[in-house]
C-alpha cells in the first residue's frame, strides 16, 4: 500500500492484529447456544428465514443433543388420527391435562399459546427429517396424545442435525459459551471456549436453548443441601446451567421453583449421569417401598403408575440418605417392565433385609403389618382395583397384595433427576424478560431453560419436546426477524 | 469371540434393550425380544439370526459407545450369529471353516478353478480346449455333458443335505418343534418378509449404511443380488429343460430364454454384489463384526466373479478363448456351490427359519 504509516501507528496496527488473532472473532446473524431439540428447531427455522446461523454445542459430537437424545415422543394438538396417532387430541383436552398436572402452576397465557402453536407440529417435524413410528406395544397408553419417534430421541437428533447441516447451519461441538455480553440492554457477543481456546462470537441475536442446570450438583446443593450428592442425573452431564446462571446474573427474571424438577425413582446402581430411560423401575405399585429404617412412607398404589411415576423421585429425595427400597414377592416379578439390573433375591424377608442392609426385625414387622391390614379384592393391574389396606398409615389404595410368596425381591432406589424447572421468564416471542419486566429485544430462550414458564409443577409425558419444538421455532423465527429484518 | 462371551454379550445387550424398547419400530428383533423377560441360549440364537444387520438401532442408541453401557447391538448379534453358524454346521468337523471363512472360500474357489481347468486340459488336450466351436454342443466339445451334470448332481445332493441338517439344527437349537417348521401360514408370512426384505426397511426408511443416514440402497442392492441369483437359477433350469426334454443343447442364441434370463440375472448380480462390496468398504466399522467381514466379502466377490466369468463366456463363446473361460466359469460356480453351506450363503436359510419362528410367535 502506498500510504505511509507513522511508526507508532504501525506498531499499534501489528499489535492490534496480533490481539485479534489471539482472540479470534466470529460473526454471525443468529447465534444458537445449545445442541438439543429446542436449539435445532431454532437453528433450522432461523436459517430457513435466511439468517446466517451458528450453533454451539458444548458436548462432543457423539453425545450431542442434550436431554433430547433420551426422549421418545412429543405431545401435540391434532384434530384427526393418522398413521402414528390413534385419535384426535384437541386444545381443550391438552389444557385440561396440563392444568391437572401443574395444579395451576403455569402461565396460562403462555401455556395456551404453546398448546395452540403445537397444533400439527408433527408435520413440520416430519418435513425436517423426523420419522414417527406407528403405535406399538410399548407406546399404547399414549398412542392417541403423543407421537413416538422411530428409534427415539437420538434418531430424531441425528435427523435434525443432518437437516441443519443441509440447510447450511454452522455447528461447532465441544464449544461452551462462558459469558454473554449485554450492552445497552441488548446482546452483543458471547465469549466462548472451543477446544481450549477462548473466542468471541458476535451476533445480531442469540437463542439460548442450553437446558436446565440438573447436571450441576453444586448448584443443586444450594437448594437441596448435601442430599444432592445422592441424586442421580438421568440425562446429559453437559447440562450444567451455565447460561441460566449468566442470564440470571445479568438480571433476567427467574421463573419456577428452584427445587422443582422432573424426577423419578431409579435403580441405585444407575450411573451418576446419562443413564436415561433404562434405569427407571416400575415395580413400585406392585409391592411396598420402604426407607433406610425399613418403614413405608407413601401410598404405593395411589393412582395409575403412568400418573405417579414422576413423583417418586421427589419422595425418595425426602427420605433419609435419599435412599429407598422397593420390595415385591414372586407374584409380582413379571408384572412390570423388565429392569436392567437384576433384583436382590432372597427366600425370606429377613434374608432380604440383610442383603439390602436393613434391620431384619423392623422389615419383618413392616411387612407383617402391611400384610395383615390388606383387604383383598380382585387384583387387576389394568384398573384402579379394590385391593387396598385398612387402617394403615400410609395406606395403599390399590394393588395391595400380601408380600408372602418367596422368593422375595428388592430394588434399591435413588432420586433420578430428569430436568430442573428453574428458568428465565419469556414472552410469547420467546424473548427473555428482565427483572423490570421489559424484554431484551435480541435474547431468546427456548427449551428446558424456559420450560418453567409453562410447567411449574408435575409433568406431562412428551411436554418437554412440545415446549422445545414450539419455542425453538418461535425463537428461531423472531431471532432471524430481528437479525435480518 | 468364543461362544460363551458372544452369548453373554448378546444377553447383556438384550437386557438393556428390553428395558428401553425405543427401537421396537425398526425390525422384528425388538418385538420378538419384548415377548421375553429373560434370554436363554435358544432365545439369543434365534434373535441373532433374526437380525438383518440394518444398523438402525446402533445409530439410534443412546447407549452406544462411548457411553459407559457401550451397547453395540448389530455387532453383538453378528458375533453370536457367527457362533451359531459354527454350531449348526453339518458335518460338524467343517464348522472350523467359519473361523477363517474368507481364506477357505478363496482357496476352495482357486483350487476348483485350477482343478477344472487342468483336468480339462489334461483329459481333452490343448488342441480341443483352445479351439473355436460354433453352434450347438460347443461347450460339450470342451467338457463333456456328463462331466458337468454328474458332479453337479452329486454336489447338489451333498449341499442340500448339509443345508437341511443345518436348518434342523437351527430349529432344534432355538427351541422349535419340527412340525411347526412346515406351518403354512407362518411360511407365507416369512416368505413375504424375505421376498420383500421387510426388515431392511427399518420401519419404512431403510438401513443406516454406509453411515448414520437412512437409505434404501442396501435393501435395493440386496434385492439385486437375490433376484439376480434367482434369474440365473431360472436360466439354468430352463436350459436343463431344453437339454432334457426338447433335446436342444447349449449354447443358446442371444434371444433365447436361458441367455436372456442369465444375462439379466448376471447384470443384477454384478450390480448387487458390486454395490454391496462398495458399501462394505465405505461403511462405519464400529457396528461391524470384524470376524464376519472375511465371510461377507468372500461371498460377494465370489458371486461377482461367477457372474463376470459367465458374461465373458457368453461374449467370447465363439472364440478360441471359450474353452478356457468355460473351465474358469465352472470353477467359480463350483467354488460357490461347494462353500454354500459353509459361508455367507447360509444366512438366507437361517434367516428364513428365524422369520418362520417369528411369524409363529407373533401370530399367537
Amino acid at each position: 500500500m502506498g500510504i505511509d504509516i507513522p511508526g507508532s501507528l504501525k506498531d499499534f496496527a501489528i499489535e492490534y492484529k496480533r490481539a485479534m488473532q489471539d482472540c479470534k472473532q466470529i460473526q454471525t446473524d443468529v447465534l444458537v447456544i445449545g445442541g438439543g431439540n429446542a436449539a435445532l428447531c431454532a437453528a433450522m427455522t432461523a436459517r430457513e428465514a435466511g439468517a446466517a446461523v451458528l450453533m454451539l454445542e458444548s458436548a462432543p459430537k457423539v453425545f450431542r443433543g442434550g436431554n433430547s437424545r433420551h426422549t421418545r415422543n412429543v405431545r401435540y394438538v391434532h384434530e384427526h388420527a393418522n398413521d402414528h396417532l390413534t385419535g384426535p387430541y384437541l386444545q381443550e383436552e391438552f389444557w385440561d391435562d396440563l392444568l391437572q398436572v401443574t395444579e395451576g402452576q403455569t402461565n396460562e397465557q403462555l401455556a395456551q399459546y404453546t398448546i395452540r402453536e403445537s397444533k400439527n407440529v408433527g408435520i413440520w417435524m416430519t418435513r425436517h427429517g423426523c420419522h414417527f413410528q406407528p403405535s406399538m406395544k410399548g407406546t399404547l397408553h399414549l398412542a392417541r396424545t403423543n407421537a413416538f419417534f422411530l428409534g427415539g430421541g437420538k434418531a430424531l437428533m441425528n435427523a435434525y442435525y443432518a437437516t441443519a447441516y443441509r440447510l447450511g447451519v454452522e455447528i461447532f461441538y465441544e464449544t461452551e459459551v462462558k459469558d454473554l455480553e449485554i450492552f445497552d440492554g441488548k446482546f452483543t457477543s458471547a465469549s466462548v471456549v472451543s477446544q481450549g481456546s477462548r473466542q468471541k462470537v458476535k451476533a445480531k441475536a442469540v437463542v439460548i436453548a442450553s437446558g436446565g442446570f440438573q447436571a450441576n450438583i453444586e448448584w443443586l446443593k444450594e437448594y437441596w443441601g448435601e442430599s444432592a450428592n445422592n441424586f442421580i442425573i438421568r440425562g446429559s452431564p453437559y447440562d450444567t446451567g451455565r447460561m441460566l446462571q449468566v442470564l440470571l446474573a445479568q438480571g433476567a427474571k427467574p421463573v419456577g421453583d428452584p427445587r422443582q424438577c422432573h424426577a423419578l425413582a431409579v435403580d441405585a446402581r444407575a450411573p451418576k449421569f446419562d443413564g436415561g430411560i433404562v434405569t427407571r423401575l416400575d415395580s413400585i405399585p406392585f409391592g411396598i417401598v420402604i426407607n433406610k429404617h425399613a418403614k413405608r412412607f407413601y401410598d404405593e398404589g395411589e393412582n395409575y403408575w403412568s400418573k405417579r411415576y414422576a413423583i417418586w423421585g421427589r419422595l425418595v429425595a425426602h427420605q433419609p440418605d435419599q435412599i429407598a427400597h422397593s420390595i415385591i414377592d414372586s407374584k409380582s416379578i413379571n408384572l412390570f417392565m423388565p429392569s436392567v439390573f437384576p433384583p436382590i433375591e432372597a427366600n425370606s424377608i429377613s434374608e432380604l433385609a440383610v442383603k439390602l442392609g436393613l434391620d431384619p426385625l423392623v422389615l419383618e414387622k413392616t411387612v407383617f403389618t402391611f400384610n395383615s391390614s390388606i383387604h383383598l379384592g380382585t387384583f387387576d393391574p389394568a384398573v384402579l382395583d379394590d385391593c387396598s389396606t385398612e387402617k394403615l398409615d400410609p395406606p395403599k389404595c390399590h394393588w395391595a397384595r400380601p408380600i408372602n410368596t418367596p422368593p422375595f425381591y428388592g430394588y434399591t432406589l435413588r432420586p433420578g433427576i430428569t430436568f430442573t424447572y428453574l428458568g428465565v421468564t419469556v414472552n410469547d416471542k420467546s424473548q427473555v424478560i428482565m427483572q423490570d419486566d421489559a424484554p431484551v429485544p435480541n435474547i431468546f430462550a427456548a427449551g428446558e431453560i424456559m420450560a418453567g414458564n409453562i410447567l411449574g409443577k408435575g409433568y406431562l409425558a412428551g411436554l418437554g419436546m412440545t415446549i422445545g419444538t414450539v419455542f425453538g421455532r418461535i425463537a428461531g423465527k423472531e431471532a432471524a426477524r430481528y437479525a435480518i429484518g | 469371540m468364543p461362544l460363551v462371551d458372544a452369548l453373554n454379550e448378546a444377553e447383556r445387550v438384550m437386557v438393556f434393550c428390553n428395558a428401553c424398547r425405543y427401537c421396537e419400530g425398526f425390525c422384528a428383533v425388538f418385538p420378538a425380544m419384548e415377548l421375553r423377560r429373560t434370554f436363554c441360549e435358544q432365545d439369543l440364537n434365534y434373535l441373532a439370526n433374526l437380525c438383518h444387520n440394518c444398523r438402525d438401532c446402533f445409530y439410534a442408541c443412546q447407549y452406544a459407545p462411548p457411553h459407559e453401557f457401550a451397547l453395540n447391538i448389530p455387532k453383538a448379534l453378528a458375533e453370536l450369529r457367527m457362533n451359531t453358524y459354527l454350531k449348526f454346521c453339518w458335518p460338524p468337523f467343517l464348522a472350523g471353516v467359519f473361523r477363517r471363512n474368507g481364506l477357505v472360500v478363496s482357496l476352495t474357489t482357486a483350487i476348483s478353478v485350477m482343478i477344472i481347468f487342468l483336468l480339462t486340459l489334461f483329459l481333452r488336450g490343448p488342441a480341443k480346449v483352445f479351439s473355436t466351436y460354433i453352434g450347438e454342443n460347443a461347450f460339450y466339445n470342451v467338457i463333456p455333458y456328463a462331466g458337468i451334470v454328474l458332479p453337479v448332481l452329486v454336489l447338489g445332493c451333498l449341499i442340500l443335505t448339509s443345508l437341511l441338517i443345518g436348518v434342523y439344527n437351527f430349529w432344534r437349537e432355538t427351541g422349535g418343534k419340527l412340525s411347526q417348521l412346515g406351518n403354512l401360514r407362518a411360511n407365507k408370512t416369512a416368505m413375504g418378509d424375505a421376498l420383500r426384505l421387510k426388515y431392511l426397511e427399518g420401519g419404512g426408511y431403510g438401513c443406516n449404511y454406509p453411515s448414520d443416514r437412512f437409505s434404501m440402497v442396501r435393501r435395493w442392492l440386496h434385492h439385486f443380488v437375490f433376484y439376480g441369483f434367482m434369474l440365473c437359477f431360472a436360466s439354468t433350469t430352463v436350459a436343463a429343460i431344453y437339454q432334457h426334454f426338447v433335446h436342444w443343447s447349449a449354447p443358446y442364441p442371444f434371444l433365447s430364454w436361458p441367455v436372456i434370463l442369465g444375462t439379466a440375472g448376471g447384470v443384477a448380480l454384478s450390480i448387487g454384489t458390486g454395490g454391496l462390496l462398495y458399501l462394505k468398504f465405505r461403511m462405519d466399522s464400529i457396528p461391524a463384526s470384524s470376524q464376519a467381514l472375511g465371510m461377507d466379502v468372500s461371498f460377494l466377490v465370489l458371486l461377482f466373479l461367477t457372474s463376470l466369468t459367465g458374461f465373458m463366456l457368453m461374449v467370447f463363446r465363439e472364440t478360441s478363448a471359450m474353452g478356457t473361460l468355460l473351465a474358469i466359469h465352472l470353477g467359480f460356480a463350483a467354488g460357490l456351490f461347494i462353500t454354500m453351506p459353509y459361508g455367507k450363503f447360509i444366512h438366507t436359510i437361517y434367516l428364513y427359519a428365524a422369520l418362520i419362528k417369528n411369524a409363529i410367535e407373533q401370530s399367537r
